[in-house]
């Protein structure tokens, strides 16, 4: 199976280790995978704010990029819902587009859900020692249901306990630009996700978005809270090495 | 109802500052209560289904069904009047009352009501309208508009009802300020009662409307507004067009979502069909049957992206399931309805300059829909609202700058790729130490509330090709 | 008001792009409302008619009514001094104005005061008779008409509701099929009521309370036999 890995932005520009942790993982699963440099953005800020014309734009040479792969994958449920569910609806007026819209989408997935439901994973070889915690990030569990899958590859991970977080599936504020527009909303209810993650216990918050994990890490920063963030991939694919999002890449001591 | 929805930033920061409001949104258990209700009804998901069929046909046919409505309706002794707008639709129950000699009206719950403004328009003609629905006698008496559509005075504490208690009921020779709910419950039926044995006039809102038999719908908890309408001389339904269902096996379909979406119950305690005043024979019961039906922008939605939430049957699932709402509460939105409904209603009835941020105050979560009992695509037209506010340039400058900036390197991969790892490069290696930004210049709205964890460095793309150049297969 | 009336109606149709004297429609919709077909009904109350009174009983509890059975008419007048008693209510009660409920035996108990017509304020307690019963949800139907005035239902501080148990029915849809049966030539009642428990109060601090400002307390009769002449409806 070609996969074509549509890096997101956010992980190409702030976190590559999860994109590393991706390939590790559908090449270990049986996939060839490929990263076409072509790639930028899925076109979902363009979207959201209303600026369909832009969106269009990233769209089409999204679609022409990818499409002669066996499948794409990416590293985030916002933004393969983007592809799955959106780029129909961006074209609904425009029945080629539309078409390849929809051809495209039959065959886009979301990382963790491809390796379950299409590579038929159950189970990964990782060590994880300790307690985590899930947040279900919306795009992810709405449009994509994601739900099961990351538990059920967690539940292999050895020595991992998972903690299921109270309010797993409220938003935790970040929505793209209404972090932005809205930080006094996005910061409370960033907030109180937080005290939710702090009741679990846990030592380490997994998700499938980094926009979500970074929005998290950010506030359990600013709180001083030392619960660890990470993509889920990153557990999973035994890379857990890297330090947390949020924490130094460089020791104090020896800089 | 006066807007505020242009200073919704300005309501915001002032709710989420309002322990007193803070403090009452936690005791809110509306989650739990629909979860509940919905795990015991195993066809409840199919009976959306059929729920948003039923309104989807109905407004397809809106022409015809409220032309039989009409029918049914006046042959059973009922009057219609058609109203445009709010200045009509209050004329038209002014009419009424004056032509009874109304000094008291009862009320029903009523958001069209709220949205036209009948009270203060009643006040100001010296006849004296009496909210009945406990919530709604509360916030009347301190003078503010509701904050929920079906629990207007959720933002309320007990000790603030007792303090509205012990001002206004003075009156009544009452001068104990009240401690536990059961007094002040006690206190409202005794008062409540004897307005609405006094009143000349009761009015209530309609849930549905029946083209079958011309019949009005109210649900209520509470039985006011049966009291409000059997007692007086006139009952008086103040209706919107897209309440229509065609039959009583079509209200009753959809009746068994609204109960279960709005408070978890398998039924409200009063479910009431009204059909016309009473009857020659009858012994009790209004005189006069009016529906006012109200257009005040609604059918203009027909056959527009926004048709969908003419399907709203105002259970407020919506709204309870928010994450914006449970935050900021319901006055922040500035106007009759908050939530999820509100932002996308509001900019409909009042327009998107007055609303604009009602729209944009969301993340999508999608939260909204996947509790509608009638299934409407809410996030998708929060998202066609924000489109429309693009295309008239309605967004702040400095955004829609950031964005077509953006969206230019987007288009753009080399330029993006050569760029970006500059940029990361460089906030790699500020931030490594610390691993995350206390402050970042152009991010203030995010460094306000939260750290920037740091880049890694290098971009993925970098470090990917650096590894297939140096040979990695 | 009619250059409303037209303004709205061509507004509606003009969105729909629909004509008007559209006969091929109007007669889908006269249709669509003369068949009035069911939708689905949830399974939860076909169930055959002893369990659909069993489940009426138990749903009608849940909402804070309380029931009590008797065999026959002539028991009711003894059950409804039994339901005052146990609240320690005023013996005195306002009828509807029914014949199967006036026609009982309620002077041959002369410590309970009967006064028969509409509720006026200060009635302690009410008896009405019930149209159906629906056990998918416990809920009364309450059809107003000359023999049983509305006000009974809702000024009263207590409901009693007599209700023959071959009134029982399991879904909505079965009551709307009686109802309609009733009704001489379509004309339906000034109201019908669906009451489903006593009257209550969410609105200060969430917190549930009873007798808002209907009834405080329903009590439910359930007569085994079929003695109000009435039939099935």
């Amino acid at each position: 199976m070609r996969v074509g890995l549509f890096v997101t932005c956010l992980v190409d520009l702030f976190r590559p280790t999860i994109g590393f942790a991706a390939v590790k993982l559908l090449e270990e699963a049986g996939c060839e995978v490929e990263v076409p440099s072509a790639q930028t953005c899925c076109g979902q800020p363009a979207y959201n704010s209303g600026d369909k014309g832009d969106a269009k734009d990233i769209a089409r040479s999204v679609i022409e990029t990818f499409e002669p792969f066996d499948f794409v994958v990416a590293p985030s449920g916002s933004c393969a819902g983007m592809i799955k569910t959106h780029y129909i609806e961006l074209f609904a007026d425009e029945p080629r587009w539309a078409q390849r819209s929809h051809d495209l989408a039959r065959r886009t997935y979301e990382l963790v859900s491809f390796l379950v439901d299409v590579c038929g994973l159950d189970a990964v070889d990782a060590r994880y020692p300790g307690s985590v915690t899930y947040h279900d990030s919306c795009s992810g569990l709405r449009e994509l249901h994601v739900k099961s899958q990351p538990r059920r590859l967690l539940a292999s991970v050895r020595d991992l306990t998972l903690t299921e977080l109270p309010g797993a599936e409220i938003c935790c504020g970040f929505g793209g630009t209404f972090c932005i527009k809205y930080p006094e909303i996005s910061t409370r209810m960033v907030a109180d996700k937080v005290k939710d993650i702090q009741a679990t216990g846990a030592g380490t918050l997994l998700a499938g978005d980094l926009g979500c994990l970074l929005n998290m890490a950010g506030r359990l920063r600013r709180e001083g809270c030392d619960v660890k963030a990470r993509h889920v991939a990153e557990v999973l694919a035994g890379m857990s090495d890297a330090p947390a999002i949020g924490d130094p890449t460089v020791s104090k001591l020896t800089s | 109802m006066q807007a505020t929805s242009r200073n919704f930033k300005k309501n915001v920061h002032a709710a989420i500052n309002d322990a007193t409001l803070q403090r009452a949104m936690t005791k809110l258990g509306f989650q739990a209560a629909r979860a509940a209700a919905v795990s015991r009804l195993p066809e409840f998901d199919k009976l959306r289904d059929q729920a948003r069929d039923i309104k989807n046909h109905v407004l397809e046919n809106l022409d015809l069904y409220l032309e039989r409505y009409e029918a049914e309706m006046t042959r059973r002794g009922g009057q219609l009047h058609w109203c445009r707008t709010a200045d009509e639709a209050r004329a038209a129950v002014l009419e009424i009352c004056r032509r009874l000699d109304a000094k008291i009206v009862t009320k029903g719950k009523s958001m069209v009501g709220e949205e036209i403004g009948i009270n203060e328009f009643l006040e100001a003609n010296g006849i004296a309208p009496v909210e009945t629905d406990l919530g709604e006698y509360i916030i009347q008496l301190r003078h503010e508009p509701p904050s929920h559509i079906i629990a207007p005075a959720v933002h309320l504490t007990k000790d603030q009802v007792a303090d509205a208690f012990l001002e206004n009921h003075r009156q009544y020779g009452k001068t104990r300020r009240l401690e536990e709910a059961a007094d002040l419950l006690a206190e409202a039926r005794e008062i409540l009662r004897e307005k609405f044995i006094a009143a000349d006039v009761g009015i209530t809102g309609a849930n549905f409307l029946i083209a079958e038999t011309g019949s009005s719908v109210i649900v209520t908890n509470e039985g006011n507004g049966d009291l409000t309408q059997n007692l007086t001389k006139a009952h008086i339904v103040l209706a919107t067009p897209e309440k229509l269902v065609p039959t009583l096996e079509d209200a009753t379909t959809i009746l068994r979502l609204l109960a279960r979406s709005a408070t978890g119950q398998e039924m409200s305690v009063y479910t009431t069909f009204s059909t016309g005043p009473r009857r020659g024979e009858d012994l009790d019961g209004p005189g006069e049957y009016h529906v006012i039906l109200v257009d005040n922008g609604r059918t203009a939605l027909l056959g527009t992206e926004f048709q969908d939430i003419l399907r709203c049957i105002r259970c407020a699932a919506c709204i309870n399931h928010c994450p914006v709402y449970n935050t900021i509460g319901g006055h922040a939105y500035g106007w009759v309805y908050p939530g999820p409904i509100g932002s996308v209603l509001t900019p409909a009835l009042i327009g998107i300059d007055e609303a604009g941020d009602l729209p944009n105050a969301s993340t999508l979560c999608g939260r909204c829909e996947s509790v509608c009992p009638m299934r409407i695509p809410l996030p998708k037209m929060l998202r066609h609202w924000r489109e429309k506010e693009f295309e008239k340039g309605l967004a702040p400058k400095p955004f829609r700058t950031g964005l077509k900036l953006w969206a230019w390197f987007a288009k753009r991969p080399r330029l993006y790729h050569f760029g970006s790892r500059m940029a990361m490069k460089l906030l790699g290696i500020l931030g490594r130490g610390r691993g995350s930004f206390r402050h970042l210049p152009l991010a203030r709205g995010w460094t306000g509330g939260r750290d920037m964890p740091a880049p890694e460095g290098p971009t993925f793309q970098s470090l990917w090709a650096a590894e297939r150049k140096s040979g990695r297969t | 008001m009619s250059e409303a009336r037209d303004q709205i109606l061509d507004g509606v149709r003009r969105a729909l792009k629909r004509q008007a004297g559209d006969d091929v429609r109007k007669a889908s919709v006269d249709g669509r409302i003369s068949q009035h077909r069911r939708n689905l009904v949830p399974k939860r109350a076909l169930l055959d008619h002893g369990a659909q009174i069993g489940l009426f009983v138990d749903m009608a509890e849940k909402a804070a009514a309380t029931t009590a059975r008797v065999a026959h008419y002539a028991d009711i007048p003894d059950a409804v001094i039994d339901y005052l008693k146990r609240f320690n209510l005023p013996h005195k009660i306002k009828l509807a104005p029914d014949p199967a409920l006036t026609g009982l035996s309620w002077t041959a108990r002369p410590l309970l005061k009967i006064e028969t017509g509409i509720a006026a304020p200060g009635d302690s307690a009410s008896v009405t008779p019930a149209f159906a019963g629906i056990a998918e949800t416990g809920t009364l139907m309450l059809l107003s008409g000359p023999t049983a005035p509305t006000t009974l239902n809702f000024l009263p501080e207590n409901h009693i509701v007599v209700l023959t148990e071959s009134r029982v029915v399991g879904p909505f849809e079965d009551a709307w099929d009686r109802a309609r049966t009733a009704q001489r030539d379509g004309a339906w009642p000034r109201t019908v009521n669906f009451i489903t428990g006593p009257s209550r109060s969410a609105d200060i601090e969430q917190q549930l309370q009873m007798g808002a400002h209907g009834p405080r307390r329903l009590h439910i009769i359930l007569v085994a036999e079929d003695g109000d002449g009435q039939g099935k409806g």
